[in-house]
């Protein structure tokens, strides 16, 4: 190395922040951006904190289980036909969505090859997840209720309906994932396509299609409009998707809700609290399974 | 010896295509439900449709005994309190999105982005609920204060119209704004992480402070596709149900500037009324859920194209 | 001493099919201007990522209105260190830098000094052209914009000086308003360094700026490094060899050493030197091995 010390330092310079507008600018503007995440907590808190308050005077077992008041001043009363209903109504709509979301997604990535159905089925199918639940509800009204009276089946096909488009989308991504070796290695060993899709493919993306799948059924859950129109009002639980009309957590809630008595009100916040409580939960699980488990970009 | 010849033909693969036929079906049945949505709705509604003719759309007045169908103040209410929605909405939701992917250490990122996600879970139902018992009381006060402040001036005054309760549009574009902040921002932000790294060190290198980055860099490659995030909210604000029903007042006939003013929106009105709709009336009301339907599915036709196209363009660009 | 012949270009193995090492030409004979003046005083500056040390005990002097080649194998923290100049590395979360780097008798890190402040000093033109989705104007005018200059007059100018200082006024002056992104790779590349000159700084890091443009590209702007020597003083990273000793006057030699424990590298500073002697005569057998195409 070449002697360093004979040198001299060219004249000095200011390095110091200027002031002035410009460092103003990037200051204010840094604080409105972190402003707006804080606006949003705002509301978020309150109307958690406003459901876990209010819900919390009435929950309890017998809450749970118990059946709907007769009318609504009554002190007692439950939501137990609500909770049966969202279950069967939900666990029927998630049957008939998801292995059609999973197919749907397999012709999109798998058999689409990008040609000109497969990139309308795909625009159509993002189109579909904007179509309001009220449309869907009164669709299904029109083409099923109409013609077999109400019942927990109407309800489920609408909310397949809904459910489908994002099932689709979010399986289609999880399949783009898998990486193109895993196909090959398994169709060069001789492997049908359709063989190599069920028991490599799939399963390789299994976890995002789970956690997809689960957030669908946390928004389905909580659809009110859809089941206005098609599973009427019931007050005893009923176990039947087919016959017979039904009530669920949100329809109970959206009955209470402009109720002038006391009594009928916390009773939906009751059922919201559980509602809550049901979505937030379906949440977590699909993101703990999403991030500990599945394929990463 | 003679090698034998080998049988290199398909064997018959019953199994195999039978499930490619199933998937492109699963696939087609996407097409299906949205054509026979337009046809079977639009079918049922030719009765109203005959009997109130062009009146449906222009007319305000609803009357259910008089049988009279006009569903303009719907139209508008559905308008007005998407509008509000996304006023309110895209700031808070641009700035979110902005704040996370170029301010935030990378450590905080992840939790921001859960808790504005988290608001996503809540039922709308709930929105609603929490919308008639806290929001809707607490704000008619600030409401006619904003009325008493401003309801003088002269043009801009209209707007600040008379609160008569809690339950009108503005509060109903309140609960909107809240319900669509995270589905805007989540697009946003997805479209806002394209920005080449490049771009942005480039900016940085030339002496430019972060917000200078971000206008300089981040905002013109992103431009497209926020726009695209916006539009996709709005279709979700103008679609959005139960939770607009019980904030927005149900006043029948209401049009005009006022944004305190209690009214109704298409799919409000569909709500409310259809418990106790004889078969006309059930047909009006399909009807509104026509033109309802049209309206999103016009603006998210837009919306998806505007994204993909800017995705494109800037794919195309690095 | 080997003859200073002329530049070599393409293939370095001679007739007996060994490495020929790469020659400087007298175009690069190193011009010591009247007064030595340092620019940059590093003195035993390492470069943390985390608990890791990236790079070691970096002691060099950078002078004025010379070009400085940093050269080397992959990963030995040539471009880590140029990207301590501009404070860049500030960007990466967990960096950290000891030792002292004082730029024009100004500690770079001290706490008074602002980073956006250093970058207007101190440019950088990066591997991969990275122009702006605006105009060729608008992306000159970027820097200068940002700084203040608002009148179109004093914009006008400052873009058709920087876009000289780069060679590029003649072939984009009828065209200004059009998109940056419709130049060649070449093209856009002399356009960052407009950019960069534009807004008047001391210094122009460049990290490997031409390894993403063919050969012809790369020719006119190792020409332009040579036109802006006068005004700037410019820190070149680069894997070329034959480019090291085409345009640098000085030299400095990075290599890795490979941690025993985890395999981790770290990079450290072998040999500073002219660069004639660098290529010809080292003092270190490993720069001596670099050279001659033994390893790397």
């Amino acid at each position: 190395m070449s002697a360093v010390d004979v040198l001299r330092p060219a004249s000095t310079v200011d390095l110091t922040a200027k002031g002035g507008w410009r460092t103003l600018k990037n200051r204010i503007a840094t604080a409105l951006l972190l402003a707006s995440f804080v606006v949003v907590t705002i509301p978020l808190i309150l109307v958690i904190g406003t459901v876990v308050i209010k819900g919390m005077k009435v929950m309890g077992t017998s809450f749970l289980t118990g059946e709907i008041a007769a009318t609504e001043q009554r002190a007692k009363g439950g939501i137990g036909p609500a909770i049966s209903g969202t279950l069967v109504i939900t666990g029927f709509a998630t049957l008939l969505a998801v292995p059609l979301g999973l197919l749907g997604a397999i012709f999109l990535h798998e058999y689409g090859n990008n040609g000109p159905l497969a990139k309308a089925v795909r625009f159509m199918a993002t189109v579909m997840t904007g179509v309001p639940s009220v449309v869907m509800g009164l669709f299904i009204y029109v083409v099923w209720t109409l013609r077999f009276k109400q019942a927990g089946v109407g309800g489920s096909l609408a909310l397949a309906c809904l459910m489908l488009p994002i099932i689709i989308r979010t399986t289609e991504e999880m399949l783009k994932l898998v990486p193109r070796e895993l196909r090959d290695a398994s169709l060069a060993l001789g492997t049908s396509k359709s063989r190599t899709i069920l028991t490599v493919v799939l399963p390789a993306a299994l976890p995002g299609i789970v956690s997809g799948v689960l957030l669908a059924v946390a928004r389905a859950a909580g659809e009110t409009a859809p089941l206005l129109f098609t599973i009427g009002a019931a007050r005893k639980v009923n176990w039947s998707v087919f016959s017979g009309a039904n009530t669920a957590l949100p329809s109970q809630i959206f009955a209470n809700a402009n109720s002038a008595f006391d009594n009928a009100q916390n009773r939906g916040w009751g059922a919201a609290l559980t509602l809550v409580a049901i979505a937030f939960v379906f949440t977590i699980i699909a993101r703990v399974v999403s991030a500990r488990f599945s394929l990463k970009r | 010896m003679a090698l034998q010849p080998l049988d290199l033909r398909r064997k018959a693969r019953g199994a195999d295509s039978a499930f490619k036929a199933l998937s492109v079906a699963a696939g087609l049945l996407v097409l299906v439900i949205l054509g026979l949505i337009a046809i079977t709705m639009t079918s049922k509604s030719m009765p109203a449709l005959r009997e109130m003719g062009a009146d449906f759309f222009t007319s305000k007045r609803w009357s259910v005994p008089d049988k009279v169908y006009g569903a303009f103040s719907f139209i508008f209410g559905t308008v007005m309190t998407a509008t509000i929605a996304i006023v309110l909405a895209i700031p808070v939701a641009v700035g979110i999105a902005l704040f996370t992917t170029q301010i935030a250490p990378a450590w905080v990122r992840k939790p921001m982005v859960y808790t504005v996600d988290l608001l996503a879970v809540v039922p709308s139902v709930v929105f609603g609920l929490w919308g008639i018992s806290f929001l809707a009381p607490k704000m008619v006060g600030v409401y006619r204060w904003i009325h008493d402040t401003f309801g003088g001036i002269p043009l801009v005054g209209r707007v600040f119209g008379p609160a008569a309760s809690g339950r009108n549009f503005m509060t109903a574009g309140i609960i909107l704004a809240i319900m669509i902040v995270p589905i805007v921002s989540s697009l946003a932000r997805e479209v806002i992480d394209t920005t080449p790294p490049g771009e942005r060190e480039g900016a940085l290198a030339l002496g430019a402070t972060r917000w200078e980055m971000i206008t300089g860099a981040v905002i013109p490659h992103s431009k497209g596709g926020i726009v695209g995030a916006i539009m996709l909210g709005l279709g979700r604000a103008m679609g959005e149900t139960i939770a607009v029903t019980l904030t927005i007042g149900s006043s029948l006939g209401v049009v005009g500037a006022n944004v305190f003013a209690s009214g109704n929106s298409m799919p409000a009105i569909i709500a409310s009324d259809w418990g106790e709709a004889d078969s006309l009336q059930k047909s009006a009301l399909i009807l509104l859920a026509v033109v309802l339907f049209t309206l999103t599915l016009l603006v998210n036709f837009a919306a998806v194209a505007i994204v993909s196209r800017s995705t494109r363009r800037s794919l195309g660009a690095s | 001493m080997s003859e200073l012949t002329d530049m070599d270009q393409e293939s370095s193995v001679d007739s007996d099919n060994r490495v020929r090492r790469p020659v400087a030409s007298d175009a690069v004979a190193p011009v010591e201007g009247p007064d030595d003046e340092m620019m940059f005083d590093i003195r035993d500056l390492s470069v943390f990522y985390g608990s890791f040390r990236a790079v070691r005990d970096v002691t060099i002097p950078i002078r004025r209105n010379q070009i400085t080649a940093f050269i080397g194998p992959s990963g030995c923290g040539k471009s880590t260190v140029l990207r301590c100049f501009n404070r860049m590395n500030d960007l990466v979360s967990g960096a950290r830098v000891e030792g002292q780097l004082l730029y024009r008798g100004v500690d770079l890190y001290g706490p008074d000094v602002s980073a956006t402040e250093v970058r207007r000093h101190i440019g950088m033109v990066f591997q991969k052209p990275n122009p702006f989705p605006k105009s060729i104007y608008d992306n000159v005018a970027f820097g200068p914009r940002v700084n203040g200059t608002k009148r179109k007059a004093e914009l006008d100018d400052v873009v058709e000086q920087s876009l000289r200082g780069a060679a590029l006024w003649d072939e984009v002056k009828d065209r200004l308003k059009s998109s940056a992104l419709g130049m060649s790779g070449g093209q856009q590349q002399r356009l960052c360094i407009a950019r960069t000159i534009a807004v008047k700084p001391d210094v122009v890091l460049m990290d490997e700026p031409c390894s993403a443009l063919d050969p012809i590209a790369t020719g006119k702007v190792e020409d332009l490094m040579q036109e802006l020597k006068s005004e700037y003083t410019i820190i070149i990273v680069t894997h070329n060899m034959q480019q090291a000793a085409r345009v640098s006057d000085r030299t400095a030699f990075f290599t890795a050493e490979v941690s025993s424990e985890n395999d981790r590298r770290t990079g450290v500073l072998v040999e500073y030197d002219h660069t004639q002697k660098i290529f010809s005569n080292p003092s270190d057998q490993r720069t001596e091995n670099y050279v001659t195409g033994r390893f790397g």
